[in-house]
C-alpha cells in the first residue's frame, strides 16, 4: 500500500521538535524563541490537518519506522483519536508557552533562558512520540524523556524551593518509572513481542488457556501503579502542590495539563491495545484505580479547600480532577473511557488557563498569590480575572462549559454500569462538585471584592503583554467551544476509541 | 518451586526490593541514587537473564553457522543497552541535581533541606 503525504505526519510531528530541540541548544535566547514558536505552530497544524482527515473518514494505519516489517521493526501508529490528543495537545502547549513567555525572562537566569526553549520542544516531541507510538519500549523510552523534561521545566527556575520541588519530582517519578520498566519486562517475557498489536496478540492466548494468570495480574498491576505515581493520582500526589505551585506558570501550566495527561493516554492505550478491557477487569486492577479515583476525588478537594495560595488551591485541585480520569477508566467500559478521555481534554484546556490566569492575577497583586492580596485582582487584571472565572465555572461544571460536560458523561457511564458502583459514583461526583464550587467559588468571589483597608499595589511595569491576553482569551475560547460543541468531540472519540485498540 | 533454577532471576528480584526500599526510604540523596541505580541494574540483570538459553551463543555468525537453535535471543540485550543509556542520564541529571542543592543547604538529608526551604520561604 503506496502511503500518502499526510500519513508521514506523525513522523514529522516527533521528529521536526526532537530535531529543533538539538538546533535550540546553540541558538541566542531571541531566535530560539521564535524557533519554537514557529515549530509549535507548524506541530499544532500539522495535527489539524490529519485530524481532518481522520474526521473525513480515513482508515487508521500503521506506519513502519526503518526497514523491517511488522514482528521486528518499529512502529507508529495512527487513527482518530491519536490524531485528535496530538491536536490538543500541541495547541495546549503552544498557548501555554505564549502565555508565559513574558514571566520566563524574569523567572529564569538571562544566560540560561534559551535552554527553556530545548526543554519545552523536548517535552513536545516526547508527548508526540508517546501519543503515536506503537512499541511499548520507545512508549518507555520516550516516558524516560518527558520526565527528565519535566524535572528541568520545574528546575529552571532559580529558587530554593522548586529546586527542592524538582528533586521529589524526580524521586517519585523514578520510582513510577522503575515499576513501569518491570512491568513491561515481565510482559515482554510473557508474550515475546514489544510492538503492542502483537503482545495483545499473545496475552489473548494465554488469558485463553489460564496459563500465567498471576504473572499477568502482576503485570498490569505494576503498569497501572506505575504509571498513577507519574500521574499524581490521589495516594501518590505529595510531590504535586510543590512541584505545580512554585514553578513559573508556564511549566505549571505543561506540567498539569499535558505531563499527567501523556502518561494517562500512554496507560488508556496500554488497557485497549496491549492487555485489552477484557484482561484488566479479570485483574481487578481497574476496581483499585476507581477505589483510589473516589477517594481522590474528595480528598484532592478537601486539600485545595485549606489553601490559602491560589496557585497550590490549583494544584490541589488538579488532584482531584486526575481522580475524575481515573474514574472512567476504572469503570472499565467503553463510555467510561470516553468519559475519561473527554475529561482528559476539558481539565487540560482549564487547568492550563487557570495557572497562567493565576500568575497574571498574582503579579497584579504585588506578585502575592496569597487569597488576602488577590483582593479585587480581577479588576486589575481584567482579562486574567475572567479567564480564571470561566476556568473555575467550567471546573465546578457550569453548563455550556467543558467541565460540565465531562461530569455529565461520567455520571451516565456510572448509570450504566448500575449496582453499588453507580451510586457510589453519583454519591462521590456531587460531593466534589460541591467541594469544587466552595473552593473555586470562594476565589472567584475574592477575586471581584474590594482590596483590604490600606492596601497599596505597585503599578505594572508595561502591560501584561499581547501575547498573555491572546493566550488566555483563546483558551477561554477553547473551553467554552468545547462546551458548545462537545458532541462532535465526543463522537470522534468514540469512533477513535473504536478503532483504538 | 523453580527457585533454585532460576537463581538469577530471584537475585535480581531481590535487588529490585533493595533498590527500590532505598529510593523511596533512605533520606540521603547519594543513598537515594545509589538506590536508584540498584534497582534499575536489577531490571537489567533480569532482561538479560530472560535473554539466555542455556548452551547457546551469542548471535554472532561464525564458521557459516545459520540455525536459530544456536543462538540466544538478542532483543534483550539490545534494550538492556537502550536502558542503561536512560539510567545513565536519569542518573547524571539527579546527581546534578544533588550538587546544586548541597552548595545551597550544605546538607545532602532530603527531610532537613525541604524544612529548611520551607524556613526560607516563610521569611
Amino acid at each position: 500500500m503506496a502511503l500518502e503525504l499526510w500519513q508521514s505526519i506523525p513522523f514529522a510531528c516527533i521528529l521536526l521538535p526532537l530535531g529543533s530541540a538539538a538546533a535550540t541548544s546553540v541558538m541566542k535566547p531571541r531566535i530560539a524563541r521564535w524557533w519554537t514558536v514557529t515549530v509549535l505552530v507548524v506541530v499544532t497544524a500539522l495535527s489539524g490537518i490529519i485530524t481532518w482527515q481522520f474526521w473525513q473518514g480515513a482508515a487508521h494505519y500503521t506506519y513502519m519506522m526503518g526497514h523491517f516489517p511488522a514482528p521486528w521493526g518499529n512502529e507508529i501508529r495512527a487513527g482518530q483519536l491519536e490524531a485528535l490528543t496530538a491536536l490538543f495537545f500541541a495547541l495546549i502547549m503552544l498557548l501555554s508557552l505564549l502565555g508565559g513567555l513574558k514571566k520566563l525572562d524574569e523567572h529564569i537566569d538571562p544566560n540560561k533562558v534559551g535552554l527553556y526553549y530545548v526543554v519545552i520542544l523536548l517535552m513536545t516531541a516526547a508527548l508526540m512520540a508517546q501519543v503515536y507510538t506503537n512499541d511499548i519500549f520507545t512508549a518507555y523510552v520516550f516516558l524516560e524523556i518527558m520526565t527528565l523534561a519535566a524535572c528541568a521545566l520545574i528546575a529552571i527556575r532559580r529558587r530554593g524551593r522548586t529546586l527542592v520541588a524538582a528533586t521529589r519530582y524526580m524521586i517519585m517519578n523514578l520510582i513510577g518509572s522503575g515499576l513501569f520498566l518491570l512491568g513491561i519486562v515481565i510482559l515482554y517475557d510473557l508474550t515475546g513481542h514489544l510492538l503492542m498489536e502483537d503482545i495483545r496478540t499473545a496475552v489473548k492466548e494465554i488469558a485463553a488457556t489460564g496459563q500465567y494468570s498471576q504473572p499477568l495480574t502482576v503485570v498490569v498491576a505494576l503498569i497501572a501503579i506505575g504509571l498513577c505515581i507519574k500521574s499524581a493520582l490521589f495516594p501518590f500526589h505529595t510531590w504535586v502542590p510543590d512541584a505545580y505551585g512554585f514553578s513559573t506558570p508556564t511549566s505549571s501550566a505543561v506540567l498539569s495539563s499535558l505531563v499527567s495527561k501523556g502518561y494517562i493516554f500512554l496507560l488508556i492505550k496500554i488497557m485497549y491495545r496491549v492487555i485489552g478491557l477484557d484482561v484488566i477487569a479479570a485483574t481487578r486492577i481497574g476496581d483499585v484505580l476507581f477505589v483510589f479515583a473516589l477517594v481522590g476525588m474528595v480528598m484532592g478537594s478537601i486539600s485545595a479547600l485549606r489553601q490559602t495560595d491560589v496557585r497550590r488551591m490549583t494544584a490541589f485541585s488538579s488532584v482531584a480532577q486526575i481522580g475524575y480520569i481515573y474514574l472512567g477508566m476504572g469503570l472499565g467500559t467503553d463510555a467510561g473511557m470516553m468519559a475519561a478521555m473527554f475529561h482528559l481534554f476539558s481539565h487540560a484546556v482549564c487547568k492550563s488557563m487557570l495557572f497562567l490566569a493565576a500568575g497574571g492575577l498574582a503579579d497584579a497583586s504585588g506578585n502575592s498569590k496569597q487569597f488576602r492580596d488577590l483582593r479585587g485582582a480581577g479588576y486589575r487584571s481584567p482579562i486574567a480575572g475572567v479567564a480564571f472565572t470561566i476556568g473555575a465555572l467550567s471546573m465546578v461544571g457550569f453548563p455550556f462549559l467543558g467541565g460540565f460536560v465531562s461530569k455529565l458523561n461520567i455520571a451516565l457511564a456510572a448509570l450504566e454500569v448500575g449496582g453499588v458502583r453507580s451510586l457510589l459514583v453519583l454519591l462521590v461526583l456531587a460531593v466534589s462538585t460541591w467541594l469544587n464550587t466552595m473552593y473555586f467559588l470562594r476565589t472567584v468571589i475574592t477575586l471581584y471584592r474590594k482590596p483590604l483597608e490600606g492596601a497599596s499595589y505597585p503599578v505594572e511595569k508595561g502591560r501584561r503583554g499581547f501575547c498573555f491576553n491572546a493566550a488566555l482569551v483563546l483558551f477561554a475560547l477553547q473551553n467554552v467551544m468545547l462546551g458548545l460543541w462537545s458532541q462532535t468531540v465526543v463522537n470522534a472519540i468514540v469512533e477513535g476509541l473504536s478503532t483504538f485498540g | 518451586m523453580h527457585f533454585l533454577t532460576n537463581y538469577v532471576e530471584m537475585a535480581a528480584m531481590v535487588l529490585f526490593g533493595i533498590g527500590f526500599t532505598t529510593l523511596l526510604l533512605h533520606r540521603n540523596m547519594i543513598k537515594k541514587i545509589i538506590g536508584f541505580s540498584i534497582m534499575d541494574n536489577a531490571i537489567f540483570l533480569f532482561l538479560a537473564a530472560k535473554g539466555y538459553v542455556e548452551g547457546r551463543t551469542a548471535p554472532i555468525v561464525v564458521d557459516g553457522v545459520q540455525s536459530v537453535e544456536a543462538y540466544i535471543n538478542p532483543i534483550p540485550a539490545g534494550l538492556v543497552l537502550t536502558g542503561i543509556v536512560v539510567s545513565v542520564s536519569v542518573t547524571a541529571l539527579m546527581l546534578s541535581l544533588t550538587v546544586r542543592l548541597y552548595r545551597r543547604y550544605h546538607t545532602l538529608d532530603i527531610d532537613e533541606i525541604t524544612a529548611m526551604c520551607r524556613q526560607e520561604d516563610d521569611k
